[in-house]
């Protein structure tokens, strides 16, 4: 089996290819037939075909060979601060473009693609302002970011702006079956639809489960592993410990408690995952308490989840969190 | 002689008599010769390290056993500045281990330095194949955020030259880019009955007769901790053999004293206690136990001591203060305040009992 991740490897080719942002896909494929584009700012939460829209508009304008050269591509783990925008986005923004190759349009501009461009400091974006402007004629900008308003205003008022959405199950499990019978992968029972809610609506994760799941299981995937190698938590283990939470007389003393949290540190599952599946079923199933009530238990879990952020230990916190979602549930 | 941990570490995934699946998995998974960058996470004890070490002699065979321990400087060329910093590694001729939390702040730039110089000296076997080395990185999670931001790129660039197995017990602090770039695998602690499985299955080999009564003890005390099972069982083995049915499994000292100072909190609640079990907590500290071991320590001590009534404030408080414990620079001043609370909350309800 090819060591290739597949999200790289079935990474879409053309824009129209992207899955499920239609109104992205028909306004940037007539900006297209023109060619010509405007800067570009795209958000949207990970996984939903950013980075992917921004290498296929590449593609298309200037074919793999010529991408080389016109393309500049910076993400979060480059140096980006204030003096590389000075230095390095400067001098490849004010070059003048080589001759174009037949076959692509090869608009007479370069592309400059900002990932992650929400982690850049605002000096670094402040400091693009005229930039963008000065060589506007030679380059356009694509900033990649999953949080419009951490982007400063005077940068996304020179974009056009386009949101993507997290992708549709149905869309996905259309993605999840066609690299499945490309890698000839089978899928175990369940195995879809756990796929789906694992990843929630993030495609290169669903893809990157599969992989994982695909290369330990030998070619067969099934709901198990899935779970495993994602890191999510066995369902069985969050409801037990949401029973535990909720119960009270002799089933909700403490003790009862401190065992399920010991039990799930023993299993090695991550508490910030426990934290995360603990609210969704304390959520999914309102058992007809009052909603204040509720309120209380999630700001404990809102609390612990920012103590484990800043390095506390995962056994005192989980135990602790456990018994304020019991105490909250249990208060009158 | 070597210890019974290391004498009956499974050394191939045959061996394996806990977590079959996984080493079954693993088998399967380098069959090709192949395997991508790969994270273990699960409590200690729970055999992540035994795991790794047999993935590594399931590629390169018993060559991987042939370690050297090396400490060398490394020099390493910053924009701004040069760095040099002494590192402590452990290498075969077909991967290198380190646990990059040694070197401090400096860790990011360590790192991708020694990954780069692993692409350079990259092997070649006579037949073209296998031409990738190893990285071992143990306890990543202790790896600073800086990085691992600066992983996500370099692993993905030196991936064919490099592979990365990190080990880390506390996956929450392992960012999700480096999570997703790896294939994770959890190693949950072995059932109480694995635990006895293995137990009896030594005791075989080293023709000891173990009692049952006895042999539950161990288990009970190890806390499905397969390793401390193991020490203890040996421990005892050079304490009295044959074991006596009524035996106790000998207890590490620092848990002895930690048991001590929960029984002095709850035997009386005063400031002239709290000083004596300050002089206690120093002594602990002095003699290198990690200060947030004995905060969890100490608080399972307590529970077992006191009253449903006051075990959750008394959690609640072990989380605050092993919370600013993290965050703080002196570890002693947050297990004062912890204590001092517990005192002050334990005589409270018993004031309000009537006991006192």
């Amino acid at each position: 089996m090819s060591t290739q991740p597949w999200v790289e490897k079935y990474r879409p080719k053309n824009v129209s290819e992207v899955a499920y942002q239609e109104e992205v896909v028909n306004t940037l494929t007539r900006a297209l037939e023109t060619a010509n584009l405007p800067h570009l700012l795209f958000y949207g939460p990970p996984g939903t075909g950013k980075t992917s829209t921004a290498l296929a508009i590449a593609r298309q304008l200037y074919g793999p060979e010529l991408m080389k050269s016109r393309v500049l591509e910076l993400n979060a783990s480059d140096e980006r601060g204030i003096h590389v925008v000075r230095e390095k986005v400067k001098a490849f923004a004010a070059t003048a473009v080589g001759a174009p190759v037949p076959g692509y349009p090869c608009p007479p501009y370069k592309l400059l693609i900002l990932d992650e461009a929400d982690s850049m400091t605002q000096d670094a974006q402040n400091a693009l302002r005229r930039t963008m402007e000065t060589y506007s004629r030679v380059t356009r900008f694509v900033f990649i970011c999953n949080y419009v308003s951490r982007i400063i205003e005077p940068l996304a008022s020179r974009c056009a702006k386009f949101r993507f959405k997290p992708l549709q199950p149905a869309i996905m499990a259309g993605r999840i079956e066609h690299i499945c019978e490309r890698e000839s992968v089978t899928l175990g029972p369940g195995a879809l639809d756990t796929l789906s809610a694992v990843s929630g609506g993030d495609l290169r994760r669903a893809i990157n489960t599969l992989q994982s799941a695909a290369r330990l299981g030998g070619g067969h995937v099934d709901r198990a592993t899935l779970l495993d190698v994602s890191g999510q938590v066995a369902p069985e283990v969050v409801s037990s410990l949401a029973a535990a939470c909720r119960a009270t007389g002799a089933a909700g003393r403490f003790g009862a408690l401190q065992k399920q949290v010991q039990n799930i540190i023993a299993e090695g599952y991550a508490a910030q995952q426990v934290l995360l599946q603990l609210q969704a079923e304390l959520l999914s199933g309102a058992d007809g308490g009052s909603d204040l009530r509720l309120c209380g238990a999630l700001e404990a879990l809102a609390g612990a989840d920012y103590s484990l952020v800043v390095g506390a230990d995962e056994a005192l916190q989980l135990l602790n969190v456990t018994g304020q979602v019991h105490a909250a549930l249990a208060a009158a | 002689m070597p210890l019974w941990v290391d004498k009956y570490r499974p050394n191939s995934f045959d061996k394996f008599v806990v977590h079959k699946d996984i080493a079954d998995n693993l088998k399967k998974l380098v069959a090709t010769g192949d395997f991508p960058h790969t994270l273990f996470y699960g409590p200690p004890g729970a055999g992540k390290k035994t795991l790794v070490m047999a993935l590594l002699r399931a590629i390169y065979g018993a060559g991987v056993e042939k370690v050297r321990v090396e400490t060398k400087p490394w020099k390493i060329d910053l924009p701004s500045r040069k760095l040099e910093v002494e590192l402590t590694t452990l290498s075969s001729n077909h991967h290198l281990e380190l646990n990059p939390a040694d070197v401090g702040s400096n860790d990011r730039y360590v790192v991708q330095e020694i990954i780069k110089e692993m692409a350079r000296s990259r092997p070649m076997g006579a037949d073209g194949s296998r031409g990738f080395k190893v990285l071992v990185l143990n306890e990543v999670d202790r790896l600073s955020k800086e990085a691992q931001q600066g992983l996500r790129r370099t692993m993905e660039k030196y991936s064919s030259a490099c592979r990365l197995i990190m080990v880390c017990s506390n996956v929450s602090k392992v960012m999700e880019p480096v999570r997703s770039r790896c294939l994770c695998v959890r190693v949950a602690a072995p059932s109480d009955a694995q635990v006895m499985e293995v137990l009896q299955g030594v005791a075989k080999k080293e023709n000891l007769v173990l009692p049952e009564a006895f042999a539950a003890r161990v288990v009970d005390y190890a806390g499905r901790n397969l390793r401390r099972a193991l020490l203890c069982l040996e421990v005892c083995r050079a304490q009295q053999y044959p074991f006596g049915d009524s035996q106790e499994p000998q207890r590490a000292d620092w848990e002895l004293y930690i048991a001590e100072v929960a029984k002095n909190i709850m035997d009386e609640q005063s400031p002239k206690q709290l000083y004596l079990v300050r002089s206690k907590l120093y002594e602990l500290l002095a003699n290198c136990v990690p200060p947030e071991l004995i905060m969890r320590q100490l608080t399972f001590e307590l529970l077992k001591r006191m009253d449903d009534e006051i075990k959750l404030e008394t959690v609640s408080y072990a989380a605050q203060f092993e919370q600013r414990l993290q965050e703080g620079a002196k570890a002693i001043f947050h297990l004062e305040a912890f204590v001092a609370r517990v005192m002050s909350n334990v005589k409270t309800y018993l004031v309000s009992c009537g006991l006192a």
